[in-house]
């Protein structure tokens, strides 16, 4: 593949590129200026009670939504079109569809957290978004999906990369649970727990699972493109495929729910399964990266998806111990469960898109960042703020289980014993909300100097003077 | 795998198991479940919720409160105790069988041979089921929360964290309306130490009028408003509360049994 052919391959992807990691980015930014809203109501709680937006149960909701919809599922269906029209060598065609399902993308992020503000939420956790948001989510997102799948079949190159089953297996798994979830709990809702059952199916497949597929298939992408040496190997990525799929999308129904025991039983059997795959994604990672003759890592996109990948085996580790009976008892209704979360959602995969759009974006666009300073300094701002807040509620939330777990402690105790961790994940907040400013500002200055060009190439032409022909006639 | 179909079907193939297992099964499981009976009582559970706690599930929701509060009351097991009901004609007798005899922290079968041997001298004994766990111990309820709590539920908010207390059996441990609304409009002057945020914005501050409102909330100095002022219950409080007084978990049910005692119910809850 010639130079020519891959910067034709990037140009391709641009514009829809730019809308939708642009419009995340913003998303992203205003995600955590509201979760630090939310965590501040701990601190002053009396500062909060006149208005029906500014309590936690509006804010919480609100920023994790506009963490996830607004800046995770955007930004991963970007770096899919792109990868796949890389890995194909096939560039995008009709890159008018995607750019219009990216503004409905994100026109329906702005009905939904609209709708958790004015109390329409529909209750369930991830799911908050009423019916009109969700639909223009769906349909953005079937329309993108469709758009990457197109561009897969009409692919140039013919082979399959490990990243392709990833990709595609996310690219299916989201439209069937939203639309499962949407159905069956807002729309002709069933009855009882079966509700929350379904909820907590479509939580964990989404905020586990998709996930877990678009960041693995990222970073199994960029890992042996960075360090020089090939993904090792085909076979444990197939293994750890199979296995992650399996196992992770069959779990979710906490220990101790009012539901038939089987539910909580066999969620936990698959959490311990989840050992499986993470063990052959750790070899993975360790044998593609070690000894390899690749680029330093220097605070840029390598080290952004290493840090990730790391978050990754991390957080699906703490699920793990949701296996465990006696602990995930002390730390169900806990701060710990927010800490996975968070390393999931924001340590594992905010990060490795961080790592990938810098990488991808000035290729496709064809202009350097603005700020290429800024670039490491909010990885360690990234960094710095997500050990911080996990740790904080990690340990917060077993000091608050302890007590949680003690009925001669009063209850008032719990809410005390995790105050400081509370604290602490604050300021972790902040930190993550200095690093996706400096991401945003990267981003925003990259889509004005593309606007500039552009205005400029409309002027020079307008002014440019006329063929000589063309004067005479 | 070198095809774009295999993919495809080995994802269908995946996802349809996972959701034939967390989403088909529990339908087929639950969803066509009845009322059953109340143990040792022709009463069966649940009955609806009345219209205006329906509505205050609505408020629950929009708010959020979820976010911070769950419904779902835990226990570890159950243990049996023997009680003692009458001495019957030998009193001395029954009174030494009983001193040698563990009473209290029995499984099942150990309780039925402690009654037995106590009947078998002429005494009257009694086996009361109780549930255990730190949830049972604070007073959040009587037993653990089951499916069948919210069988007619039409938005079932367990939640996940417990910032606040549980609240599935709040009605009971907290019948008061009154002390309901207070805790919602300044939750400081009910519980000293509490880290709920007021919801002011579920009342309304107004001049009181020739005659002052009924509803209006009796607080201490320190909460109430400016001379003249009284606050009132928006309706969406009056909901709110009319839900939360219909949150009970005390009823015995054959998948979570225990002895129903007469015990105050207005003892606040730990």
């Amino acid at each position: 593949m010639t130079v020519n052919e891959t910067n034709k391959i990037d140009a391709s992807c641009r514009v829809p590129l730019l809308v939708l990691f642009g419009g995340a980015a913003m998303w992203l930014v205003l995600g955590s200026v509201l979760a630090l809203a939310a965590s501040l109501t701990f601190h002053m709680p009396d500062k909060f009670g006149d208005c029906t937006w500014g309590t936690y149960g509006h804010l919480q909701p609100a920023a994790d939504n506009a963490l996830l919809y607004g800046f995770c599922i955007p930004a991963g269906l970007g770096v899919v079109l792109w990868i796949f029209a890389r890995l194909g060598q096939t560039p995008l065609r009709g890159a008018l569809v995607p750019v219009i399902a990216a503004h409905l993308w994100h026109l329906g992020v702005l009905v939904g957290l609209v709708g958790i503000f004015v109390g329409d939420s529909t209750g369930y956790a991830w799911l908050e978004f009423p019916r009109g948001g969700s639909a223009l989510l769906f349909f953005a997102y079937m329309l993108l999906g469709l758009w990457a799948l197109m561009n897969f079949s009409g692919r140039r190159e013919g082979g399959m990369f490990p990243s392709h089953w990833f990709l595609i297996t996310a690219l299916f798994l989201f439209p069937w649970i939203y639309s499962m979830a949407n159905i069956m709990i807002v729309g002709w809702p069933v009855r009882g727990v079966v509700q929350a059952v379904i909820a907590w199916w479509f939580g964990n497949n989404l905020t586990f699972l998709w996930t877990s597929l678009i960041g693995l298939g990222t970073a199994f992408y960029f890992l042996p493109k960075f360090s020089g040496r090939p993904l090792h190997t085909y076979f444990y990525a197939l293994f750890a495929f199979w296995t992650l799929i399996i196992f992770g999308s069959m779990r979710g129904v906490p220990i101790g729910a009012p539901v038939p025991a089987w539910l909580p039983a066999l969620s936990a059997l698959n959490s311990l399964m989840l050992l499986v795959p993470i063990a052959a994604i750790v070899v993975i990672g360790w044998k593609t990266i070690r000894g390899g003759t690749g680029q330093a890592c220097k605070g840029g996109s390598y080290c952004m998806i290493k840090f990730g990948f790391v978050s990754f085996i991390l957080s699906a580790l703490l699920l793990v111990t949701s296996a465990c009976s006696h602990f995930s008892q002390l730390t169900q209704f806990t701060w710990f469960g927010a800490a996975q979360t968070q390393l999931q959602l924001y340590g594992f995969f905010t990060v490795t898109m961080f790592g990938a759009i810098y990488y991808i974006l000035p290729r496709a666009v064809g202009i350097e960042f603005a700020f290429p300073k800024f670039i490491r300094l909010q990885h360690w701002l990234a960094m710095t703020g997500i050990i911080l807040f996990v740790a904080a509620l990690v340990i917060g939330g077993v000091a608050q289980g302890l007590k949680l777990q003690n009925p001669d402690a009063a209850f008032a105790d719990s809410t005390k014993a995790a105050l400081p961790f509370l604290r602490a994940s604050t300021m972790g907040l902040m930190l993550m909300l200095l690093a996706n400013l400096l991401f945003a500002l990267n981003v925003f200055a990259m889509i004005g100097a593309w606007k500039w060009s552009l205005v400029k190439t409309v002027f020079a032409a307008v002014i440019a003077p006329l063929n000589k022909p063309e004067v005479k006639a | 795998m070198k095809n774009g179909f295999v993919i495809f079907l080995a994802a269908f193939g995946v996802l349809l198991m996972s959701w034939s297992t967390f989403v088909l099964l529990p339908q087929l499981q639950l969803g066509g479940a009845k009322q059953v009976a109340v143990l040792n009582s022709s009463d069966v559970y649940p009955v609806n919720r009345p219209g205006e706690a329906n509505q205050g599930l609505q408020v629950y929701r929009a708010n959020g409160c979820a976010a911070c509060h769950t419904e779902q009351v835990q226990q570890t097991g159950v243990v049996c105790e023997v009680v003692l009901t009458s001495a019957g004609k030998n009193p001395s007798v029954v009174s030494n069988l009983v001193a040698t005899l563990k009473l209290r922290s029995l499984t099942e079968q150990e309780a039925e041979a402690a009654a037995g041997k106590i009947t078998a001298a002429g005494g009257k004994a009694e086996t009361h089921v109780i549930a255990t766990g730190a949830d049972i111990a604070r007073g959040w309820g009587l037993r653990r929360s089951v499916a069948q709590d919210f069988l007619y539920d039409n938005l079932v908010q367990l939640g996940s964290l417990r910032v606040g207390p549980d609240l599935a059996d709040v009605g009971r441990r907290r019948p008061d309306a009154n002390w309901q609304l207070l805790h919602l409009y300044a939750p400081k002057s009910v519980v000293e130490n509490s880290a709920m945020p007021p919801f002011r914005y579920l009342f309304e501050t107004k001049k009181i009028g020739a005659t002052p409102s009924p509803d209006a909330l009796i607080l201490k100095k320190e909460f109430a408003p400016a001379a003249g002022y009284e606050v009132v219950p928006k309706p969406e409080a009056k909901k709110l509360v009319a839900y939360l007084l219909s949150l009970h978990t005390d009823v015995p049910l054959y998948d979570a049994p225990f002895t129903a005692l007469q015990t105050s119910t207005n003892a606040p809850a730990k």
